[in-house]
């Protein structure tokens, strides 16, 4: 599978004007990918998460296009949307451990879902508990409210329940932040193990922690205040960013095993944009220790090497 | 800047508000006929100014008479500021002892909270016509006061539960524990953090004490056991059914005190709802 | 300067109270002067009940906790302000530490009618830029404004600054960073290594192990309310000793290296051993030994500054 997204944009109707949540994205997942979506809040990471696969009020589409292997995606007709959720497009949206039906059993809860997808439950029942037992869950927990589940547990069903109907793409929003370590490394792990089981070809995982990234993403596409920022290998953002802003975050992260005393690291001075009304240009330039004049203008996302994006234009030169 | 911003997001939503404006400008217009009324009257309640009996409605006196001839007119204006004095006294007793006790279940918890909840469902529990029945057999003569004080009293159980709900929920914000690292005092914690954070609750609280008081009022007026020496509204209408109004066909004796109560009851609760769609942003239809 | 006893706090759960939850279980630790300690634990570890007996918002069940050998359950009234005056805290979420209805400055004025009723208008303006400026504030663009119109690295610093306005001696910082973004958090954490030069002792709860390792010098892993291992920082990180303190150092997602295949049992994370040693039923070092539930795991030195609380070892 392969997914292309064209200058998606996205805005938010509020009272006081318009939200510039998200600005020209333009990126391609290729088929069996992991690729991090990564940023400080704010950033628009969930906004364009959910807006490939619910894009309702109170946001907007202004313009983009979407396609999955060369089929348009229709984001912006929630009904159209309907025919591929669950099917060739699915979300494991932030918090959805806790939203499930405290007075359902998770066995009626599967039923009531697969049902308005217009699955047979018995037919895919020993599918189901193939993937049960892939994530470590016994059988019984369909029998089971979710209140007698852990986090872990329950993030895990959301997990199956999601890549149920084998979807093309799978986007995770957040879907670690809320666990306990063990239970992180094992939901995370578990999410690379459905790729390699083709219960889902590629995935975009969506988190503020880098580090879970650096893990089990194959690239990495980080993001400031609405724009996209660089996109590249694990490795490469992690070891080797060019983008000022990438350079900047993956220094302020501490690591076990250094202490203050020996290296002090340092913020990033400054705060990012109010994004009912930003800057011009690059998003980043007020913050930006190499900004210059032709920052006024928004940098395009450009490939420098093969598989690696920048938008800007002090590493791209000014007549990219 | 955001407080005056939010004082004037809450006073545009509050004055475009359609239930506010009808029912705050139902409830002007009474009140001022209750303040300013006694000055255009003439003619006191108890006056026997016309010999006839009762006379339906006619341009000297516009509301007609009673059956011993007194104008209701006057006794209507004299009644509505009685019933707003039982609102504002009655309703103010319950609510000021609503938000003590509220407030001092709520924040204290524990063994304090148990012994106010004791109390408090006790005086649930009370039949309240029974214990004022006795008390009029007791006092002979009973004054608006008298009245108010039994309302006041008998009444602030509902305000005291609210405010303990809700002091609870305050309690365990962070701010809360910010203040008492401050080494504040308990009361004063409570008067400058939490009270100020549920003015709009203690608003509505007020009002609906207010609207209460004067139907609890009414009521008892109307089965006698209201003031002995004073005219209200209730008491209107209990003479009007006392001295045959109904059966003469009088209507202009019952009717209209009745129908102000209503009017002025409705007209506060129905700005406690659009109070209510103000204060609170959800409810507001955009 | 600061010394717990067996502390525990032991709430009542069940129909009639008859069940004990014992969200602090027998923890003993001191802070010193001019120490940064570390308290590392996950959710329902304990940590932030811990620092709330320290803070006096929580009474303790058993145990005693003395600030400067006084027992501090028993302050009362004035005792209790000067306690305050030694010993404040900072929050998790920097919004919800504010009175949403009034200015962020209030917290100031707070302090100033509770400590410094004399203190003349100018002599306390001149006090509270210095403090602002000693967190790295700008008194101009921060003072007189609402919390929504501060960033919460801003408020976060604002509450320190309070903090310093008295004579703090001691700051318990309950995960006071981690609802800020990542590149604030560092300017943060830079300021409290700054204030512990300058006199300050901290005890940073936080669940995230290489925040606790990049300022603290003492750690303490902390494990459904019992101490699992604690000594110096260095010592715990570079070998940890309960299986633990191995699985969580195992488990943290890092910048430098990929994950192990570790088989963690997953099964056990649901249920409770009835007494002894907390970790029991997700311990692959005990496996059904039944000497590990017998008694509560006492703290043994297995080389200078460094404790584990285990029996297998």
């Amino acid at each position: 599978m392969s997914l292309r997204v064209e200058n998606l944009t996205v805005y938010y109707q509020t009272l006081r004007g318009d939200v510039r949540a998200l600005e020209n994205a333009t990126f391609g997942l290729a088929d069996g990918e992991i690729m991090g979506l990564a940023g400080e809040s704010g950033c628009g990471k969930t906004t364009l998460g959910q807006s490939l696969i619910y894009l309702v009020p109170p946001m907007r589409l202004i313009k983009g296009q979407v396609t999955i292997d060369d089929e348009e995606l229709p984001i912006n007709d929630t009904d159209k949307m309907d025919d591929f959720r669950f099917n060739k497009i699915s979300i494991i949206p932030q918090y959805a451990m806790n939203a499930m039906n405290p007075i359902r059993k998770i066995g009626t809860m599967t039923e009531e879902l697969l049902g308005s997808k217009k699955v047979d439950f018995k037919s895919i029942l020993p599918e189901l508990k193939r993937r049960l037992d892939l994530v470590k869950l016994s059988h019984d927990v369909l029998n089971m409210y979710p209140i007698e589940l852990s986090g872990g547990m329950k993030q895990r069903m959301v997990m199956v329940l999601s890549t149920l109907l084998d979807p093309c793409l799978l986007i995770a929003d957040e879907i670690t932040s809320a666990l306990d370590v063990a239970s992180q490394k094992a939901v995370a792990e578990m999410l690379v193990e459905f790729r390699n089981q083709h219960c889902c070809r590629s995935a975009i995982v969506i988190t503020h922690d880098i580090s879970i990234l650096y893990q089990i993403a194959d690239t990495i596409m980080i993001m400031y205040a609405g724009q996209l920022a660089e996109k590249g290998s694990t490795d490469t953002i992690i070891k080797t960013p060019q983008h000022p802003y990438t350079k900047m975050l993956i220094s302020t992260l501490p690591e076990v095993g250094v202490q203050h005393s020996e290296k002090q690291l340092t913020g990033i001075p400054g705060n990012p944009p109010l994004l009912l009304n930003p800057p011009t240009g690059c998003r980043f330039r007020e913050r930006c220790p190499v900004a210059f004049e032709k920052c006024m203008e928004i940098p395009p996302f450009i490939e420098i090497k093969p598989g690696h994006f920048i938008a800007c234009w002090k590493e791209t030169g000014e007549n990219a | 800047m955001k407080n005056q911003k939010k004082k004037s997001e809450f006073l545009y939503f509050a004055l475009r508000n359609k239930k506010l404006q009808v029912g705050l400008s139902i409830v002007l217009l009474f009140l001022m006929l209750a303040l300013i009324g006694p000055m255009l009257v003439h003619n006191k309640p108890f006056a026997y100014v016309d010999p006839s009996g009762a006379q339906p409605p006619s341009s000297e006196y516009w509301f007609g008479t009673t059956s011993f001839g007194q104008d209701i007119f006057s006794q209507f204006i004299y009644g509505l500021r009685a019933s707003f004095l039982v609102g504002i006294i009655g309703g103010g007793i319950g609510t000021f002892l609503g938000m003590l006790i509220g407030f001092i279940a709520g924040y204290r918890g524990g063994i304090v909270d148990e012994i106010l909840n004791v109390i408090t469902n006790i005086i649930l529990v009370i039949p309240t016509l029974a214990v004022l029945l006795i008390i009029a057999a007791y006092l002979q003569v009973r004054s608006v006061l008298t009245e108010s004080l039994f309302i006041g009293f008998t009444a602030w159980p509902w305000a005291a539960r609210a405010i303990r709900a809700q002091t609870f929920s305050l309690r365990t914000r962070d701010f809360v524990d910010m203040a008492r690292m401050s080494a504040r005092k308990p009361l004063k914690i409570i008067a400058t953090e939490i009270a100020p954070n549920m003015m709009s609750y203690l608003v509505m609280t007020f009002i609906l004490q207010f609207g209460g008081a004067i139907l609890i009022a009414t009521t008892l007026d109307f089965i006698g056991l209201g003031p002995t020496n004073a005219v209200s509204l209730g008491l209107i209408m209990q003479w009007a059914v006392l001295w045959g109004a109904l059966q003469f066909g009088s209507w202009w004796w019952f009717i209209p005190p009745g129908l102000a109560i209503t009017a002025i009851v409705g007209a506060l609760y129905t700005m406690n709802v659009g109070l209510d769609e103000a204060f609170n942003p959800k409810l507001r239809e955009m | 300067m600061l010394r717990l006893d067996h502390v525990s706090k032991i709430y009542k759960t069940g129909t009639f109270g008859g069940k004990e939850l014992h969200a602090v279980n027998d923890v003993s630790f001191d802070v010193k002067n001019r120490e940064i300690v570390s308290l590392i634990g996950e959710s329902g570890s304990g940590k932030s009940t811990l620092g709330k007996m320290i803070l006096r918002l929580l009474s303790v069940t058993k145990g005693t906790i003395s600030f400067d050998d006084i027992d501090v359950s028993t302050l009362k009234g004035v005792g209790l302000k000067e306690y305050y005056r030694n010993v404040q805290g900072v929050f998790q979420d920097p919004f919800s530490s504010y009175n949403p209805i009034f200015k962020a400055d209030r917290i100031f004025s707070i302090i100033r009618e509770e400590f410094f009723p004399g203190v003349d208008g100018a002599e306390w303006t001149q006090k509270v830029d210095k403090s602002l400026e000693s967190v790295g504030l700008n008194p101009e663009h921060v003072l007189n404004k609402f919390p929504h119109q501060l960033s919460g690295g801003q408020l976060q610093r604002f509450l320190i600054a309070r903090a310093l306005l008295l004579d703090t001696k001691f700051l318990v910082a309950d995960e006071i960073i981690s609802m800020l973004d990542a590149s604030t958090r560092i300017d943060v954490l830079n300021l409290l290594v700054d204030l512990k030069d300058r006199g300050l002792s901290i005890l940073f709860i936080t669940h995230d192990l290489s925040l606790g390792y990049y300022i603290s010098d003492k750690s303490l892993i902390l494990y459904r309310g019992c101490i699992m291992e604690s000594g110096s920082t260095q010592k715990i990180y570079k070998k940890p000793m309960h299986p633990y303190s191995k699985m969580l150092m195992a488990s943290v997602p890092r910048l430098d290296r990929k994950w192990e295949k570790m088989d963690i049992d997953l099964k056990g994370e649901h249920s409770k051993s009835p007494m002894g040693c907390a970790y029991y039923a997700r311990c692959q070092l005990a496996s059904k030994d039944e000497s590990c539930i017998r008694s509560n795991p006492p703290l043994v030195e297995v080389e200078p500054d460094h404790f584990v609380a285990c029996i297998k070892l």
